[in-house]
């Protein structure tokens, strides 16, 4: 990838972090575990940096390292993506038609 | 194959602007899944792009690891019952955290020599992103029960996790000032794993939507620091989204139960205060227990019920019991509406996605602010295994631990019924004087039973 200076590093880094405060400022209570759920999610883009270990890897040692770190880094995105999808599809707007009394699972 | 680097530039942008629009729809409860949608997509855009990136190799693995990855992540957020929902974001956020310490391992394992300005990113991705894999493993356990869920004290714990946390920095700084030898970065994420273990295991149950939301910052910050080494905008953006969000989350967590967030990390709550704050119950005034044909009759006669639920209620798993005793009512036209406190639960909204599984609409949840005005005009408030959040001693007693935390004005309906599993008190340790309103009564047991009850109960009158 290509070399940037570390002054325009931190530059990024810093609006960065203004972005990401403005983005989410007023997030309702109601919204907080999608939204830390869809974080968590969103940290999975470390699999970017687990494939280029694992992928580049020419010792043994590395090839260990990446490979686990690929595997955590997948299931982070994976799981985080899924298990976001399946909260956010359970709010609803309106009640939805009366089901039996007793819910699956229970 | 691609090669240009403006090109891998530009596609990594379209994955930071879908993570940004991301983030902004999630905050909208319209759009919260479609959000979710457009994150995916930039995901596989930029595990696509670097896939595809020239010199990628070991592809064998490569596969091996993303199938093994996901099938692990499929099958763990498919299983999961919502009312598991808090350890299942804590161990995501652990992984990543794993993740990046991992990545900061190979990529110092495999330096060609001292880069100032690498050593301090490899450090501090190392550092960070194990103190949040462990810290998270250790929540993860508190919260699936494995261990106890009461805070874990010793002796002199805050100094030895100070030590443990300077040792690991001082590592730190060793490396970035040239020594290189191998066990450097080991020793330092042997002791950010230590210190990750420590500074949860002091951290009691009611406490953990503040602690979640700081690993899952710390995670961000982890994966952005990585992206330093890597020289890779994308992981330093999203990281640091990340942080952000994490870091709001964590003081909006935090004020919510009026403390610091140094204090819900150092502090033990529920250790350091020792008679403070207890109900005086020598003063003439008693608890009173009832019934669930009495709380129905009281029920049925109401015009305005609003429920507040509580840890206990997500530890019965009684949410959808919850939802069939205010349809029962609702039928009789009677108002139901849910009072949600902030740190209700055990993650920042964690009533909320409870409510939502059991199909109740988003309509009918309010938030603290929103809900308090209404008590003085309802009739029965019904406090499903809320306890702390309740607390008038909040508003009234100087000298109680919780007092300045805003909580819900529970007290000011015309009458209050406690849905309670015996008189322990809450989480603080400290006695809920809400009990002791005359105008409060309680029904004990198991809440899925107790509001069971009603339901027939009410139905029967």
């Amino acid at each position: 990838m290509t070399d940037l200076p570390l002054v325009i590093e931190l530059t990024i880094l810093v609006l960065a972090a203004f972005l990401g405060f403005e983005v989410i400022a007023k997030v309702p209570t109601m919204l907080h575990t999608p939204l830390m759920s869809g974080a968590n999610f969103i940290h999975g883009i470390i699999i970017v940096g687990a494939i280029l270990v694992l992928g580049t890897a020419d010792d043994t040692f590395t090839k260990v390292i990446g490979f686990a770190a690929l595997v955590l880094a997948t299931a982070n995105v994976v799981g985080g993506w899924f298990v976001t999808d399946r909260m956010l599809g359970m709010f609803k707007r309106r009640p939805e038609p009366k089901r039996d009394s007793k819910e699956p699972g229970q | 194959m691609i090669s240009d680097p403006d090109v891998v530039g530009l596609l990594y942008l379209v994955t930071i602007a879908c993570f940004v629009v991301s983030l902004k729809f999630l905050a909208s409860p319209r759009h919260a899944r479609k959000g979710n949608w457009v994150g995916g997509v930039g995901m596989l855009i930029a595990i696509a792009t670097t896939l595809l990136l020239d010199g990628i190799g070991n592809w064998v693995w490569i596969v091996i690891g993303l199938v093994v990855g996901s099938v692990v992540g499929v099958v763990g957020a498919r299983n999961v019952r919502m009312t598991a929902m808090p350890q299942m974001v804590a161990i995501f956020n652990g992984v990543g955290g794993g993740a990046a310490a991992l990545v900061a391992l190979s990529e110092w394992h495999n330096a060609t020599g001292p880069v100032w300005d690498e050593t301090v990113s490899i450090a501090l991705s190392a550092l960070i992103g194990s103190i949040s894999f462990a810290g998270s493993i250790v929540a993860f356990a508190k919260l699936q029960e494995l261990l106890s869920g009461r805070p874990i004290v010793f002796p002199a714990q805050n100094i030895v996790n100070i030590v443990v946390l300077v040792g690991a920095a001082a590592l730190g700084v060793a490396a970035v000032a040239g020594v290189e030898d191998q066990w450097v970065l080991y020793t330092l994420i042997g002791l950010a794993l230590l210190f990750g273990v420590m500074f949860v295991l002091p951290i009691g149950g009611a406490d953990m939507p503040v602690v979640i939301s700081l690993l899952n910052a710390f995670t961000g910050l982890a994966a952005s620091a990585t992206g330093f080494v890597l020289d890779s905008t994308v992981l330093i953006v999203s990281g640091m989204l990340v942080g952000a969000a994490g870091t709001l989350l964590t003081l909006l967590m935090a004020k919510a139960m009026n403390r610091s967030v140094a204090s819900v990390i150092f502090g033990a709550f529920g250790q350091v205060q020792t008679g403070a704050g207890t109900a005086r119950a020598d003063d003439g005034r008693t608890v009173r227990a009832t019934t669930a044909e009495d709380v129905a009759v009281q029920l049925s006669f109401a015009r305005k019920v609003i429920v507040v639920p509580g840890y206990g209620m997500a530890v019965a798993q009684a949410q959808h019991d919850v939802r069939q005793l205010a349809d029962v009512l609702e039928e009789r036209g009677i108002e139901v509406k849910y009072a949600i406190h902030p740190v209700a639960g055990r993650m920042p909204g964690h009533m909320n996605v409870l409510l939502a599984e059991a199909s109740v609409p988003y309509t009918q949840l309010f938030e603290m602010d929103d809900i308090n005005p209404e008590f003085p005009q309802t009739d029965v408030a019904l406090v499903i295994g809320a306890n702390d959040v309740t607390n008038p001693a909040a508003r009234s007693d100087p000298g109680s631990p919780i007092y300045g935390m805003p909580i819900l004005d529970v007290d000011k309906a015309a009458s209050i019924v406690v849905l309670k599993r015996s008189m322990r008190p809450g989480f603080a340790g400290i006695d809920n004087e809400l009990y002791l309103d005359s105008k409060a009564t309680m029904l004990f047991g198991d809440a899925k039973e107790s509001v069971l009850k009603l339901v027939s109960a009410v139905k029967a009158s």
